[in-house]
């Protein structure tokens, strides 16, 4: 079983004789040369991925902290950028709010979509339309960002603007419909990378969701439509519970992609000028952090401005691994729960 | 099974291929435009010096210095010449760090303090002789604009400083048909948009602003947008987002608006309005201020110019050159290649890609310098 359940197989299953997983049975190991190098490599690997990620966290951190010491501005609750100067003022409240506003509209429509294509494919499609269909699911994932930038900006953009005008006409009432302050009229908007986003992000929540959807133990489905369940309470009592652990890692790694993802981001979303008022209009343009460290990266002429970039790319850093670490506790919890 | 497997293997592959044969087919390069430049068969060895040369900087001039570099290495097949358009600041500071052979940018080297280093001291210290800013492109920004039936438009420097900082923000505002007499001008939005990047299209579109109307535009020049708007990426970005948008203007470089057929505003700095060619460009460049000394030719232009027939909205692209090469083996190299590029041939023909030539009296002084090059 793969193990992006979040849950590998090994470690649900006891061993025999009610011993430990096997994986963590030292003594099954022989000592003999093949399993001597297959575990000193599988063994620096993961020092390697480990090491990696906490040099990473370092290099941030140093390259973030002499800038951040120098900001004469809230570093959070700013919305300023002012990076260049003997004073420099940047904080990164806009930042936050356009990258987290985006990716919760793209996991708001992902998911359920995402979820329901793979019932579809696992549950409902015949056979011979659900293997092509998951082919062609799988493809959608390895098209590059860029393609959906233009496509989104070039061809799918003109025709959002009528829906946007249409949601703020009849749900203007609500802040994230309001009307923006500076006036992006275009498509350009945070609402509308949002559900650029939520196609890239498509495909990642379907392929890993089928994936756990087509395990489901046979026994499980069979029992519950023995117990005279039709075919969607079978999936609501039998499917969904157990592959739900596996649809959350999958969500998890749809909104990693969104968190970061740039090139879509800048190709699409109109930046505000300087000084811009507040808003929580979703029809607000702005940046992302990932768009912002972009689109700036050739004027790092000083280790100042580099710095004020990389602490914001340390910000992104620290919010992708909270997102992940909630996944884990939700993970874990489900675990609790369903043993 | 495995057959099974071995046909959808198969059919990717072929799904690919088609693919990949498609995109190639489409991948045309249209920035080489095809302008054969005087390709001197008989090109002597003091012209073509063999070996490699590397500079990086500004993006505003890749379009010309890729131009310039290809009709070089037609020329001279025994040389390479590099250039990366990471962008100005980039440039610099690689060739203070002595990475690159030559910087490109579209500032002179500063000679005034700026976050605690002189750009013209450090750059000294790494030739370890004065380092000379040597103009070579000149690029024009031009005033884009999408407006349906309006196919001539003229600008004076108070309105557009409005009208980019949202003061005026409709079309048939007084202000602009008091200044466009006999034009109908439709009752529609303006729609500002601003390269969200730093640029130095930017900051030379601000010093036109600032410099000719003050009192509208008192912010400082920058790289660094500070009017109103909607930003968008590069000049690209701009370009489709005004071409996608009636009632869209946008400051770009000439070739981005030729490219997307945007109109282009005549700008009327009050001498008479001027519409952007190569010979009113050539005139403002002529008219600009050499502030470096001897050979060193950082020019300072008058962006407030009132003669008449002057286009006085652009920026100049350096190149950066060490006055005595740390490294004597590539002073052939660079003095040929910087020649090429100077050349009236080459300057020629860089037009088509939306620079306008070097007018002669500066090219004269470029190809001084050049020769003094040691």
């Amino acid at each position: 079983m793969p193990s992006i359940t979040g849950v590998s197989a090994v470690d649900e299953l006891p061993g025999p004789e009610g011993r430990g997983p096997a994986l963590k049975d030292h003594a099954a190991g022989t000592g003999r040369l093949g399993d001597r190098l297959f575990g000193g490599a599988a063994r620096g690997a993961g020092v390697l991925v480990i090491s990696l990620v906490t040099l990473i966290a370092v290099f941030l951190l140093s390259q973030a902290l002499p800038a951040l010491v120098k900001n004469k501005a809230n570093f959070l609750t700013s919305s300023e950028w002012t990076v260049g100067g003997d004073s420099p003022r940047f904080g990164i409240a806009n930042l936050a709010w356009v990258t987290i506003s985006s990716s919760v509209i793209a996991m708001a429509i992902a998911v359920p979509v995402g979820v329901c294509v793979a019932l579809f494919i696992t549950q409902y499609s015949p056979a011979w339309l659900s293997r092509p269909a998951a082919a062609l699911i799988d493809l959608l994932a390895a098209v590059p960002s860029i393609i959906y930038g233009i496509w989104g900006a070039f061809v799918f953009g003109p025709h959002i603007t009528g829906f946007q005008n249409l949601l703020n006409t009849y749900l203007g009432w609500l802040p994230f419909f309001g009307n923006d302050t500076d006036g992006v009229d275009s498509s350009g908007t945070i609402f509308f990378i949002g559900i650029v986003l939520s196609i890239m992000v498509l495909p990642i929540v379907t392929a890993l969701s089928r994936e756990v959807f087509a395990q489901t133990p046979i026994t499980h489905r069979e029992g519950a439509l023995a117990l005279g369940a039709t075919k969607w309470e079978m999936i609501r009592t039998a499917v969904l519970p157990f592959g739900k652990p596996g649809v959350i890692s999958a969500s998890m790694l749809g909104l990693g992609r969104a968190l970061g993802e740039t090139v879509a981001v800048l190709i699409i979303v109109s930046s505000l000028p300087g000084g811009s008022e507040w808003s929580w209009s979703l029809f607000n343009g702005g940046e992302t952090f990932a768009s912002k460290i972009a689109n700036n990266a050739a004027e790092f002429d000083s280790a100042q401005k580099t710095g004020a970039f990389v602490a914001a790319g340390l910000v992104l850093f620290v919010l992708t691994f909270i997102v992940n670490a909630i996944a884990r506790v939700v993970i874990e919890r489900r675990k609790a729960f369903s043993e | 099974m495995k057959t099974q497997s071995r046909q959808r293997f198969a059919s990717i592959t072929g799904v690919a291929l088609a693919g990949a044969l498609a995109l190639s087919a489409c991948g045309s390069d249209n920035n080489a435009a095809t302008t054969p430049v005087a390709s001197n068969g008989a090109a002597n060895a003091a012209d073509c010096p063999t070996g490699t040369l590397n500079g990086e900087g500004s993006s505003a001039q890749k379009n010309a210095i890729e131009e310039a570099i290809r009709t070089f290495q037609e020329k001279c097949s025994g040389a390479t010449v590099n250039y990366a358009p990471t962008g100005s600041g980039a440039g610099i500071k690689q060739f203070i760090a002595g990475q690159v052979d030559f910087g490109g940018s579209d500032s002179a080297l500063k000679t005034k303090e700026k976050d605690g280093k002189i750009e013209a001291d450090d750059a000294a210290k790494a030739c370890g002789s004065p380092a000379w800013n040597l103009p070579m492109v000149t690029g024009p920004v031009a005033f884009a604009y999408n407006l349906k039936g309006v196919d001539k438009l003229i600008m004076t420097p108070d309105v557009s400083a409005k009208i980019f900082n949202g003061v005026i923000t409709t079309w048939n505002d007084p202000a602009v048909a008091a200044i466009n007499p006999g034009v109908t001008l439709p009752a529609k939005a303006i729609k500002v948009f601003f390269r969200s990047d730093d640029s130095g299209t930017t900051d030379n579109f601000t010093k036109w602003l600032n410099a000719a109307a003050p009192a509208a535009w008192p912010a400082e020049p920058a790289k660094k947008w500070t009017g109103k708007g909607e930003g968008k990426p590069q000049n690209t970005g701009v370009a489709t987002a005004v071409k996608d948008t009636d009632g869209g203007v946008t400051y770009t470089e000439w070739s981005f608006a030729k490219d997307n057929n945007l109109g282009i505003a005549q700008i009327d700095n009050g001498g008479g309005a001027v519409e952007l060619s190569a010979d009113s460009v050539g005139k403002s460049v002529a008219t600009a201020k050499q502030v470096g000394t001897g050979n060193d030719l950082s020019l300072k232009l008058d962006y407030a110019t009132k003669e008449a027939g002057a286009y006085p909205v652009l920026l100049v692209t350096y190149e950066i050159v060490c006055s005595k090469a740390k490294d004597p083996s590539k002073v052939a190299l660079t003095k040929a290649f910087l020649k090429h590029f100077s050349s009236a041939d080459t300057q020629k023909s860089l037009e088509a890609l939306g620079y306008a030539p070097l007018p002669d009296a500066v090219q004269t002084k470029v190809t001084a310098a050049i020769e003094a090059l040691s």
